[in-house]
């Protein structure tokens, strides 16, 4: 038992360990992207409208930009890790806040999104394994590939065509207040959001069912008289789902990718289309910001999953613990 | 080997349309793509102008048949590209092992933990962006993926005895990688080149569809959608138009490409 406990620990540890490297690495890259944008730094961080020289030397000084770039990067990274970004070009208004505006939204919408997900995305691959080659296999199937096909602002356009325009069902616009009143202005973006990525967790649900009917210990229970519904709720199910656990930090990531489509296509106040509209008026500081929460969210759902991953399965950490 | 389905001999049909439009759009369509007609303005379907017109009188059936072009073209690069690239890397990082292996895995693994879309949205805007700026970026961002398929390919021939045998008489390793091991591994990479154009077209409109990619005026499924976008309550045709060309184009080689894939799979 210590022997596990300590592995688990050591692995725990190293992951940790590995994720550091990985914020060094995005927080260069998101600082330099300063250097990209056309022109020289100060211009760009006045989104290229003119400007004075004194303003222009204003700006060097605050963000630092007489300094060499290995200085820059240093006084910026103590900033950030203060969760100080500066402030909007456009708004004035500190980074920070602005993204602390726009990060319930977004957090309601991932959440609302993966919900329809997981509850119709592992029941319809476990329905179509179960039923291979069938009809509704088949059917499932074809959606699945059309499904993966359909970016999710087309399917946000299509839905808030028929759905909330043709039929009314549904609002087109706004976010709604009070939380009764936000689901149901959020049910078409998370439905639209929800689309492509069920169809990646019906095809990795469907395999990975397929995978376990062939093994042996179905084929023994099947001739000891275990009734089918047993076999699959209590005994496949299990083994079925470790691959959905380990997908579950691509499915979240493209759900996280897709929420910046949906919020722009349905107009919604979230991160996503608030790092869209900076990226239009090339408010660096605001992109900063927002493409360092996005990357943070990633990688720390990316910990997660290999957490969860190593707990349920310990032959992971004992993989990782010895490289 | 298996038989086509129906249901792919009309995907393989959407595909050679798609293909036929994007190398002679222009001639193919009904109207000229890029004429202005201020004075019509946005209509809706008619006799004239089968899908109607956009805000600026535009004929968006021609737009949408020209439109194959940028949404051919583009991804085609970014897969031929990121391929190229990745059985490049694959095949050096699988047959060597060792300190070349892990530091191009390496780099893979942080590339892959870095969140894709958001770099190509945010790298290809502040830039200033553009078509091929947009191109060159997700062709990058495609070969982290694409080297980790080439390298697990390349793993599993290395053990087979036909590649000892090679080695025993002496081969140049150059020759055994290229002569040897990539003819066996490149139908698997072919049929996931299919599946990373179709991904390609979907990300590439994406970005059109932010305002990104192409350049305003450019007649481009996702572009047709961001100038569009107002008008969808007025005049459904011009958006949901491109809007299902994008996916009948994607699902059509996106189900080729699982068959492909399905048939060179071990």
């Amino acid at each position: 038992m210590t022997r596990m406990t300590g592995s688990l620990a050591r692995f725990v540890l190293w992951r940790l360990a590995g994720t550091i490297p990985l914020l060094l690495v995005i927080s260069f890259l998101v600082f330099v992207l300063v250097q990209l944008a056309p022109g020289d730094a100060a211009s760009a961080l006045t989104g290229g409208r003119p400007t004075s020289t004194e303003a222009l030397e204003a700006l060097r000084a605050k963000y630092n930009l007489n300094e060499p770039l290995p200085v820059q990067y240093g006084l910026w990274l103590w900033d950030a890790l203060h969760l100080d970004f500066g402030t909007s070009i456009q708004t004035r208004q500190p980074v920070v806040q602005a993204i602390a505006a726009r990060l319930g939204l977004s957090l309601w919408l991932t959440a609302y999104a993966t919900a329809i997900v997981l509850a119709f995305g592992i029941p319809l691959g476990i329905a179509a394994a179960l039923n291979r080659g069938g009809r509704f296999d088949r059917t499932i199937v074809t959606l699945s590939v059309l499904g993966v096909s359909t970016p999710a602002f087309v399917s946000g356009l299509f839905l808030l065509y028929y759905l909330g325009f043709v039929l009314g069902w549904f609002p087109v616009f706004g976010a709604g207040r009070g939380a009764l009143d936000r689901a149901w202005h959020l049910t078409l973006p998370a439905i639209a959001l929800a689309l492509t990525v069920m169809a990646i967790v019906v095809k990795i649900t469907r395999a990975a069912v397929l995978e376990e009917l062939e093994r042996d210990y179905i084929g023994f229970a099947r001739a000891r008289g275990v009734s089918s519904r047993r076999i699959v709720l209590h005994y496949l199910l299990r083994n079925a789902l470790v691959p959905v656990v380990t997908a579950a930090s691509v499915i979240l990531v493209a759900i996280m990718a897709g929420s910046i489509y949906v919020e722009t296509t349905f107009a919604l106040p979230g991160l996503g289309s608030l790092l869209v509209d900076a990226v239009r008026q090339r408010d660096i500081p605001l992109i900063q910001g927002a493409t360092l929460a996005f990357s943070v969210f990633v990688v720390a759902v990316n910990l997660a999953t290999d957490l969860i991953y190593a707990l349920i399965d310990p032959r992971i950490r004992f993989a990782g613990a010895a490289r | 080997m298996r038989r086509m389905s129906p249901l792919l001999w009309i995907a393989a049909l959407c595909v050679a349309i798609i293909l036929i439009c994007a190398a002679f759009g222009e001639t193919v369509a009904p109207q000229s793509p890029d004429t202005q007609r201020l004075l019509v303005g946005d209509t809706r379907p008619s006799a004239e102008f089968l899908a109607g017109t956009d805000n600026l009188g535009r004929d968006v059936l021609s737009r949408t048949i020209v439109g194959a072009r940028t949404a051919i073209l583009g991804p085609t690069v970014i897969a031929l590209g990121a391929f190229a690239i990745a059985t490049l890397l694959g095949l050096v990082a699988g047959y060597f092992g060792g300190r070349i292996d892990g530091a191009i895995m390496r780099t893979v693994d942080v590339i892959l933990a870095l969140p894709g879309p958001l770099i190509a949205i945010v790298v290809v805007g502040v830039t200033g962006g553009g078509y091929w700026t947009a191109v060159g970026v997700l062709t990058l961002l495609f070969v982290a993926p694409d080297t980790r398929i080439v390298r697990s390919a390349v793993l599993a021939q290395r053990s087979q005895p036909y590649i000892e045998a090679c080695r025993i008489q002496n081969i140049p390793r150059h020759r055994i990688l290229f002569v040897h091991i990539l003819p066996n591994v490149l139908p698997l990479i072919l049929s996931y080149v299919v599946l990373d154009f179709a991904f390609a077209l979907v990300n590439l409109a994406g970005l059109s569809f932010l305002g990104l990619g192409v350049e305003p005026g450019t007649a481009d499924w996702g572009r047709m959608l961001f100038e569009n976008r107002q008008i969808l309550f007025t005049n459904p045709a011009s958006v949901l138009l491109p809007a299902a060309t994008i996916v009948v184009t994607a699902g059509a080689i996106n189900m080729l490409g699982d068959h492909f894939r399905e048939r060179t799979a071990p």
